[in-house]
C-alpha cells in the first residue's frame, strides 16, 4: 500500500503522554509523536517510511478511561488524550509477547549472524527476558540459502512482514508475500519458489536492511558480524513525498 | 560371589561420568567400563544449518576448550572455501590456540589434579579440592588460578570474550591485532613463564613419590596420535598426522589431516555414548592409540623453544626407553606443553607481522566437503563437514580428542582398579585412584558425548550375575 500524502489543512490536537503535556497534527499516530519526543514505545512491525501492519503488538499503550490497550502504531492521537507508555501491565505484557516469539520458533541468539544487532534481542534485554516461561515448541523451519547474495532462515521470523512491505511499497518488486496460517504461517518469495529462483527479485537487499532479527541476513557473513542498516528507508521516502 | 561397584560421579573433570568394576567371585576386577551416559546429537542437529554458523555452534559443546572448537570448525571451513587464509591470520589464530592450552591445562592440573598429588588420594574427600590446595599450598593454588587467568585474558584480548569468542572466521579472523593489545599479552607472558617452570620445577621432585601411580595408572602398550609439524616437531594448530607405536615406530607419517578416514575407524559399544576410535589398520579393540599432550610429546621430534625443549629432554628420562608409557605422565607433558605455549606466543607475538592488517580471505563455499583438523589441550579434534551447494549442512562428523582416548581411559581403570581395588574392601581412597586415572586423561566429556543432560559419576561393583554389590556416588 503506497503512503499517502499528507492531507492539507488538519487540526492540531493537545494530550497527555506520560502525564506530560504535547500537541501534534490530529492525523500523527502515537507512535509517531512518541518517537519525534524521544518517548521510547517498542516495536518490531512498525517502521518510519513503511504503511502500518499493528502485527507485533508490542507497542500497545494504555488510554485513560478505557480498559482496552491500543496500538500506538495504528492510534490516531486526539484531543484530551492521556496516553501512557510504560505502566507495569504494558511491561508484563510485553515481556511475556516477547516470551512467545522467542518460544514459537529457534531464536539461538549466540550462533546467530545478527548477535548484537538484532531489534527482538535488545527488546528481550531491555524487558529483562532472563528466560521464558512457556515451552518452546523446538519445530525445524527451513533455511532458504538458494540466493546468491541473501539467506532466508525462518527459524528466525517473527512474521514482522517489514521485508513484504518494503519490497511492495519502497522498492515496488513485490516479491515478498504471506503464505500460511498460524504456526505454519511463513513469508515467501515468488508464489512459494525459491528465493534464488524468483524472477522479481531485484537484489536490492531493502528486505535484509528492514528485517529486524537474523531471518534475512546477508550471505558470507559470521556469527554476530550481519548489521543492519535503516538509514535508506525516512530518506527515499521523504524524497518521494517531496516530488 | 562376584559383584559390581559404581563410581558415580566421577568428580574433578569436565562432564560427567560413570565407572563400573566388575568383581568376581574371588573380590578381585575382572572388567572395568568408563560410561558417558550424556547423549548430546551436534552431529544431528547442525543439519540443514549455514556452515558459516558451524564455527558458533560447535563451539557450544564446551565452555573449556570452544577455541579448540572454533578453530577445527573453521578450518574446516576455510576448507570449503578453498581459500588459504593470511599468514598473519593463522598466527593470530595459533597465539589464541596456544593461550587456550594455557589455561586448559593450568586448570586440569591445577584445579583438578594437584588435590590428588598435593593432598593424597586416601585424604579426606571434603578438603580434597582447589580449596584444600589453598589451605595447604596456598601460593601453589594462586599461581594455578593466575596461570588459567592469563591464558584467559590472552583469548579474551584476541577474541573479545573469554568463552565462546567468534573473532575467528572462516577465511580467517575478523579483526587485526592492535600493537596496545600486542604489548599487553606480552606484559603477562613473562610471569606466566614463571609461574609455568616453578610448577614444573615443583612437580618434578614430586614425580618419585609416584613411582607406584606410574606403574598402574594406564601404563599401557597403545599407539599415539598426533599433529606434527613438517620437520617433525610439536604442532598444536596445523601440521601433519603421525602415528608411533608402543615402541616408538612410525606407523604412519606426514599424512595429511584430510585423510583420516583411512587412519581411524570409529566403534561403538552400548555402555557408552562415548565412540571408541581406533586406528583401522590393526581393526578393533586392537588399534588402541591415545591422544593428547603425552602423544604430542612422545610423537614430536623437539618442542622448538629453548625452556620447553630442556624440559621435554627430562621428559624422555621418565623411562629408561622408548615412548612414555604411563598415562600418569600425562601430568608431566601438560606442564611441559604450558611452558612450550607461553615460549611459542611470545616468539609469535614478537613477530612484527602480526599487526598486519590483511586478515581475512574472502570466498564463498568453493566445495562440498570440509575437514579441519587441530590440536585441543586434549588431543586431535577433528571437524568434517558435508555442504550443499546452497552452504547449508548435509553431514557432520565430529571425532573429539577426548574420544579418541576412550579405549585407553577403559584400559587405564581397569589396571588401576586391578592394583588398588579390593573387593572385600571397598575404600573411598582406592575408587579415587580410579578415578584419578580418568583425570589423567583430563577427559571433556561433554564434548566427547554430544549429548544433553546431566551425568553424575558414579562407580558400581556387582557380582558376576550383575548384582550390584556397592555403589559410591558423587555429586
Amino acid at each position: 500500500m503506497p503512503i499517502p500524502a499528507p492531507p492539507t489543512n488538519v487540526r492540531v490536537v493537545t494530550f497527555q503522554i506520560d502525564g506530560r503535556d504535547y500537541s501534534a497534527r490530529e492525523d500523527e499516530t502515537i507512535i509517531e509523536v512518541a518517537r519525534e519526543n524521544g518517548i521510547p514505545i517498542p516495536s518490531l512491525c512498525y517502521l518510519e517510511g513503511l504503511s502500518t501492519w499493528g502485527a507485533c503488538r508490542l507497542c500497545l499503550v494504555e488510554l485513560a478511561g478505557s480498559p482496552r490497550l491500543v496500538a500506538a502504531c495504528a492510534t490516531q492521537v486526539a484531543e484530551g488524550l492521556q496516553i501512557y507508555t510504560d505502566t507495569p501491565r504494558l511491561q508484563r505484557y510485553r515481556r511475556t509477547i516477547l516470551e512467545l516469539l522467542f518460544a514459537e520458533r529457534n531464536h539461538v541468539c549466540s550462533v546467530c549472524v545478527s548477535n548484537g544487532h538484532c531489534e527482538l534481542q535488545a527488546l528481550a534485554q531491555r524487558y529483562g527476558l532472563d528466560h521464558v516461561r512457556v515451552p518452546y515448541r523446538h519445530v525445524a523451519y527451513e533455511v532458504d540459502a538458494s540466493h546468491e547474495m541473501f539467506r532466508v532462515d525462518h527459524n528466525r521470523c517473527i512474521l514482522c512482514t517489514r521485508c513484504v512491505r518494503v519490497c511492495d511499497e519502497v522498492e515496488g518488486a513485490h516479491t515478498w508475500d504471506v503464505m500460511g496460517r498460524g504456526s505454519d504461517c511463513r513469508v515467501i518469495t515468488d508464489m512459494n519458489r525459491p528465493w534464488g529462483a524468483s524472477d522479481t527479485c531485484t537484489s536490492c537487499g531493502k528486505c535484509v536492511q528492514v528485517c529486524p532479527t537474523g531471518a534475512l541476513v546477508k550471505q558470507g557473513t559470521s556469527v554476530g558480524e550481519m548489521t543492519k542498516d535503516l538509514h535508506f528507508l525516512p530518506y527515499i521516502t521523504r524524497r518521494r513525498h517531496n516530488r | 560371589m562376584s559383584r559390581t561397584i559404581t563410581i558415580e560421579p566421577v568428580t574433578r573433570i569436565e562432564g560427567h561420568a560413570r565407572i563400573t568394576l566388575q568383581l568376581d567371585d574371588a573380590g578381585k576386577v575382572s572388567d572395568a567400563r568408563f560410561h558417558l551416559t550424556q547423549f548430546r546429537g551436534f552431529e544431528k542437529f547442525c543439519e540443514g544449518r549455514p556452515y558459516r554458523e558451524m564455527p558458533a555452534l560447535t563451539a557450544r559443546t564446551c565452555g573449556i576448550c570452544p577455541v579448540s572448537h572454533l578453530l577445527a570448525s573453521n578450518k574446516a571451513c576455510d576448507d570449503l572455501l578453498s581459500v588459504g587464509i593470511p599468514a598473519t591470520a593463522e598466527r593470530l589464530r595459533r597465539v589464541m590456540n596456544l593461550a587456550q592450552l594455557v589455561q586448559s591445562h593450568a586448570l586440569s592440573f591445577f584445579h583438578l589434579s594437584s588435590p590428588d598429588l598435593l593432598l593424597g588420594w586416601d585424604s579426606d574427600p571434603a578438603s580434597r579440592n582447589i580449596f584444600g590446595v589453598m589451605q595447604g599450598h596456598p601460593q601453589l593454588a594462586r599461581d594455578g588460578i593466575r596461570l588459567r587467568q592469563i591464558g584467559q585474558q590472552i583469548i579474551e584480548m584476541l577474541g573479545g570474550k573469554k568463552i565462546h569468542p567468534t573473532w575467528v572466521v572462516p577465511g580467517g579472523v575478523n579483526e587485526p591485532l592492535t600493537a596496545e593489545k600486542r604489548d599487553a599479552m606480552l606484559a603477562l607472558l613473562p610471569e606466566g613463564l614463571e609461574i609455568a617452570k616453578e610448577s614444573y620445577a615443583f612437580f618434578k621432585t614430586l614425580v618419585p613419590k609416584f613411582h607406584q601411580e606410574a606403574r598402574h595408572f594406564g601404563d599401557l602398550q597403545t599407539l599415539f596420535l598426533s599433529l606434527i609439524t613438517p620437520e617433525g616437531d610439536l604442532e598444536h594448530y596445523d601440521g601433519l598426522i603421525r602415528i608411533t607405536d608402543a615402541h616408538g615406530h612410525i606407523l604412519e607419517d606426514m599424512v595429511p589431516p584430510s585423510e583420516y578416514q583411512r587412519l581411524i575407524g570409529e566403534a561403538v559399544e552400548d555402555f557408552s555414548y562415548m565412540k571408541f576410535p581406533y586406528y583401522k589398520p590393526l581393526g578393533y579393540p586392537r588399534g588402541i592409540y591415545r591422544v593428547g599432550p603425552l602423544a604430542r610429546l612422545n610423537n614430536a621430534e623437539s618442542c622448538g623453544t629453548p625452556y620447553a625443549d630442556v624440559a621435554l629432554a627430562e621428559f624422555r628420562t621418565l623411562q629408561e626407553s622408548g615412548p612414555i608409557s604411563s598415562s600418569f605422565h600425562y601430568h608431566y607433558a601438560r606442564l611441559v606443553e604450558i611452558i612450550f605455549a607461553l615460549e611459542m606466543m611470545k616468539r609469535l607475538l614478537k613477530d612484527p607481522q602480526i599487526l598486519d592488517h590483511r586478515v581475512r580471505a574472502r570466498a564463498r563455499s568453493n566445495q562440498n566437503e570440509g575437514i579441519g583438523v587441530a590440536e585441543a589441550p586434549r588431543g586431535t579434534l577433528i571437524h568434517h563437514y558435508r555442504i550443499d551447494d546452497e552452504g547449508l549442512l548435509t553431514w557432520m562428523n565430529l571425532i573429539i580428542a577426548t574420544g579418541h582416548n576412550n579405549l585407553a581411559m577403559n584400559a587405564s581403570i581397569r589396571q588401576v582398579a586391578e592394583a588398588y581395588v579390593d573387593g572385600a574392601n571397598v575404600q573411598e581412597g582406592m575408587l579415587n585412584r580410579v578415578e584419578a586415572v580418568i583425570r589423567c586423561y583430563d577427559p571433556c566429556l561433554s564434548c566427547a558425548s554430544h549429548a544433553f543432560g546431566q551425568m553424575p559419576l558414579q562407580v558400581d561393583v556387582a557380582d558376576p550375575t550383575g548384582r550390584i554389590l556397592a555403589t559410591v556416588r558423587r555429586g
